[in-house]
């Protein structure tokens, strides 16, 4: 429930807070002909100015807008690729699983920052790069996880009915076993946005982000390189982690609480 | 026992195929990049002579399919070309700063560790009350907040506010070892390690926590549990001798996982306190088109994960009865 609030927050955020954020983001705020830098929060900069007098809040406001198409578009990536992925490897228990039981092996064997990071690095810097990068491995315990998942699935009576009454294996795949997994990919899915908004965070961080979407990790970028941290302007790195950290709980949250309501426990601890 | 050696067998054929694959892939993406193929290798400030002397070494001239055998050939000698940036072999660099990197990795894994389990097992047997929750809502802080923001704000408060600690580096500059025991048993060395390995740690200490939590309140429920308690044992040495020692069992496991992945997280860490290890060195090479080392950096990455998944695997399968060999 929680995680829902959250969500729906920063979702209306990103739609609407431009509209109210007092200044455009990479206008560099300029006062009696003065260029206004690392200014402390005020009444007129909130949480204070940049180095190159860039007004604080209203970067964070739009910086809600990158962090949820990532997040979103990223899960929803790994969701479908990584429940596929799993549907076929645990299903079909021959060759064609070995070789995705392989591949998954290898998606776990690389690294994931650092292939991320050198892939942007190769594709160029843009907010679309960095998603692919993410989708093309992180799918990796989705797909693990949904395999167990189906190897239990069906061993039940129900698909052992519906395979000696003559059914396709795809529709054994898509109407008996499906049903039973999908809670178990929403569950990842949601966890996967807050892994891939940490992650972009992380490599605009490290310098390889899109340098034209000011997103939260952005921030905390130039923040690093323009020596906020002797200068001790907390105000400008402190709230963008922030945000992150709470989108990312969000998703735990969503995903603990539909657990609780799909695997009740079945052992209640006096 | 023949079943057992058998499988152990049968994964390290896995993990040799596994690694195989992944430095194929890392040959596609390096030398399939944008710019010139001849950049992968060799560096245009060099000579006309050595660049044909290197071109010959890496077979830059011939077929991509030959390109690739020479290339694995020279991979088994330790070849892995010459850093730009360094002018200097990169297997020599990389194995210089790798010590840096497990030191880090290894403090921040036994304090997280040893910080998770036992708050595991306090939150435990604090169930159902406002403790457990605080606790809970703190520790899902640690593993929702990003590494390198939680390291900006410790470097930010205790280095340059209160100038507890230093902010960059391993070392103050000039300063030499007589040995490597010396470094690592030295104040001026520990007190640079510490910030950023308190940094990781606080990040890794969420998931043993939350699987000693787990598996001890799964354990309270079992049977023998109520046996000792009703034989009149106090709840502490419950706790402790019966419920702690089974529930240790998963996080043991999880732990060989997770060194895997703290090579790949170490690389934020690492830059946010400028500390000179694996993950530091191949942001720097990536950012300064380095390939040679870039290239050799996450090929020692990506071989520690696998070896550390493999040792996972062996470990679950020593360790768990339960577990069915050939499956």
């Amino acid at each position: 429930m929680t995680g829902a609030i959250i969500y729906l927050f920063f979702i209306l955020v990103a739609i609407f807070g431009p509209l109210f954020a007092p200044y455009d983001p990479l206008v560099m705020v300029k006062e009696n002909g003065k260029l206004m830098f690392n200014q402390a929060p005020s009444i007129k900069h909130l949480l204070g100015t940049t180095n190159m007098g860039r007004d604080i809040f209203s970067q964070l406001i739009y910086g809600s807008r990158p962090a949820l198409i990532v997040g979103f578009t990223a899960a929803f990536f790994v969701m479908v690729i990584g429940t596929l992925v799993g549907l076929f490897a645990g299903y079909y228990r021959g060759r064609l699983g070995s070789i995705l039981m392989r591949l998954t092996d290898v998606a776990f064997g690389i690294p994931f920052i650092p292939f991320v990071m050198v892939l942007v690095a190769f594709l160029g810097p843009s907010i679309w790069n960095i998603v692919l990068s993410m989708a093309l491995l992180l799918w990796r315990d989705t797909a693990r996880v949904i395999r167990s998942q189906v190897l239990t699935v069906r061993e039940r009576s129900f698909v052992e009915a519906a395979r000696v009454s003559g059914a396709s294996d795809l529709r054994i795949m898509l109407v008996h076993i499906t049903p039973n997994i999908l809670p178990l990919s929403f569950l990842y899915g949601s966890l996967a946005v807050g892994w891939a908004i940490l992650t972009e965070a992380a490599i605009s961080f490290l310098g390889f982000g899109d340098p034209k979407t000011i997103s939260w990790g952005y921030m905390l970028h130039d923040a690093y390189v323009s020596q906020a941290l002797s200068r001790g302007s907390f105000g400008w790195f402190v709230p963008p982690g922030i945000c992150i950290m709470l989108m990312v709980m969000a998703g735990f949250y969503i995903g603990r609480g539909s657990e609780e309501i799909l695997f009740p426990r079945l052992r209640k601890i006096n | 026992m023949n079943q057992k050696y058998n499988y152990f067998i049968l994964r390290i054929g896995q993990m040799l195929l596994t690694l195989f694959i992944i430095i194929t892939i890392l040959f596609l993406i390096f030398r399939l990049m944008p710019g010139s193929p001849m950049a992968a290798y060799i560096d245009t400030t060099f000579t006309q002579e050595q660049q044909q002397i290197l071109m010959q070494q890496f077979g830059l001239d011939k077929p991509l399919w030959q390109q690739y055998l020479i290339y694995i050939y020279n991979l088994f000698q330790g070849k892995l070309g010459d850093s730009f940036f360094f002018r200097a072999p990169v297997i020599e660099i990389i194995f210089k700063v790798l010590p840096n990197t497990i030191y880090l990795m290894l403090g921040s894994f036994i304090l997280a560790y040893i910080a998770g389990i036992l708050g595991g097992v306090f939150l435990a047997w604090k169930r159902g009350t406002s403790t457990e929750t605080v606790g809970i809502v703190f520790t899902l802080f640690t593993r929702a907040a990003p590494q390198f923001w939680v390291g900006m704000i410790l470097l930010a408060l205790f280095s340059f506010k209160l100038g507890w600690f230093p902010s960059a580096g391993s070392s103050p500059a000039g300063v030499v070892y007589s040995s490597e025991l010396k470094k690592l048993t030295s104040l001026v060395f520990l007190h640079y390690l510490f910030l950023p390995m308190l940094t990781l740690a606080i990040y890794l200490m969420g998931l043993p926590l939350l699987l000693m939590r787990t598996n001890m309140l799964d354990v309270m429920g079992e049977a023998y549990v109520d046996m000792a308690r009703m034989r009149g044992l106090s709840e502490k040495r419950v706790m402790l001798k019966y419920v702690a020692r089974n529930a240790a069992l998963p996080v043991v496991t999880a732990m060989a996982v997770g060194i895997g992945y703290a090579m790949g997280g170490n690389v934020v860490v690492e830059t946010v306190f400028s500390w000179p290890g694996l993950g530091r060195i191949l942001v720097k090479a990536v950012s300064s088109s380095d390939y040679p080392l870039a290239q050799g950096a996450f090929i020692l990455i990506a071989t520690v994960m696998v070896f550390m998944n493999f040792v996972a695997d062996i470990l679950y399968s020593l360790l768990d009865p339960r577990v069915k060999i050939g499956g």
